[in-house]
């Protein structure tokens, strides 16, 4: 196989790691909204934490994305 | 019909030479990067100068906004740190408050025709960049962490409570971990910025393709303008979030070296 196209078949296969972070985002954002209907009183004060769990999850996703940029992108 | 160019996503993160200057066989030119570096630090200045010029008991809008930052960053630093954490108040406020300005300032629009070297440029889509900054905060939590427990700094990677046969193990782990917090700290905001730029340049070149192509597929660049809109708006939340999540690692990192000893 030509490393071009073996490059662009990695390229492809990085945006696995979206799947990754589409189930660990809806497990945080799913979890904090049954914990904020349950006590609403103690919902504003979990919201940080949340986006903070948002952000990092959000990044193993990213770093997928910029692999397959680098792939395509690089010599 | 328009003459209409598209650069690739990645001409925007190209670093352009202003001043070219040579120390020896280092280039130490002054970059786009180091003029936007310049503008966010004296924004920053030129902001706090601002609104405490005439600081007040009763804040006006200016010394309002500068407060609700310096109370926010204060009140993580407290809460994470501790007491010990008062002294590294000016640290982790300066850090969080030059990140979330260079994210900002990224999503600034350039003005139409102006010259390569004055493009809006993102400073921290830079891995250099990034890495500079989480090289610094783990150097002064490697620095404190000495000074402040001696070798019981040691202690970090042997938590208490292990069984003896599960110690080798788990001191493995935890120096591997600590090893790679520079890495993930660096990366974690390099990625953010440099795919979300990405995206957004992305769509903007399926408008120009789109409206080029001219006729009824000029109508349909409709879809990625409001996909733009809507990246536009998720970037300004990462932005700030990216931020803060510098902000709060650092402390976290620098509460791990500040009570070391103490487990």
């Amino acid at each position: 196989m030509e490393a071009d196209a073996a490059k662009l078949i990695g390229a492809g296969l990085a945006a696995l790691p979206l799947a990754g972070a589409a189930i660990g985002l809806g497990l945080i954002f799913s979890a904090f909204l049954s914990g904020a209907f349950r006590n609403p009183s103690a919902s504003a004060q979990n919201q940080p934490t949340m986006l903070l769990a948002f952000a990092l999850t959000e990044f193993t996703g990213l770093l997928g994305f910029v692999i397959a940029m680098l792939l395509i992108y690089t010599q | 019909m328009m003459d209409l160019r598209v650069a690739g996503p990645l001409e925007q993160f190209e670093i352009v030479p202003i001043v070219p200057l040579h120390f020896g066989s280092f280039d130490i030119s002054f970059t786009n990067s180091s003029l936007w570096m310049v503008i966010g630090t004296g924004a920053i200045i030129l902001f706090f100068a601002m609104a405490t010029r005439r600081a007040s008991l009763i804040p006006g809008r200016l010394q309002g906004m500068a407060e609700v930052m310096y109370e926010f960053i204060a009140d993580l630093v407290r809460d994470t740190i501790g007491s010990d954490g008062r002294k590294f108040f000016p640290y982790v406020f300066t850090l969080f408050l030059w990140i979330l300005i260079a994210n900002l300032f990224g999503l600034l629009p350039t003005f139409p025709g102006a010259r390569h070297e004055l493009h809006t440029f993102t400073t921290t889509s830079h891995l250099i960049v990034t890495l500079a900054l989480a090289m610094l905060t783990i150097l002064i939590v490697i620095v404190y962490g000495f000074m402040k427990n001696g070798l019981k700094f040691f202690k970090l990677f042997v938590p208490s409570g292990v069984p003896v046969w599960l110690l080798p193990l788990i001191a493995v782990i935890e120096i591997v971990s600590f090893l790679s917090r520079p890495i993930s700290l660096s990366v974690r905001l390099f990625a953010n910025m440099f795919a979300g730029h990405i995206i957004l340049k992305l769509f903007a070149g399926f408008i120009i393709s789109l409206f080029g192509a001219g006729g009824a597929f000029a109508l349909l660049g409709i879809f990625p303008f409001l996909g733009t809109i809507a990246v536009t708006m998720l970037e300004f939340l990462v932005a700030a979030l990216q931020a803060y999540v510098f902000a709060v690692l650092t402390c976290i990192y620098l509460s791990d070296a500040a009570h070391a000893a103490d487990h």
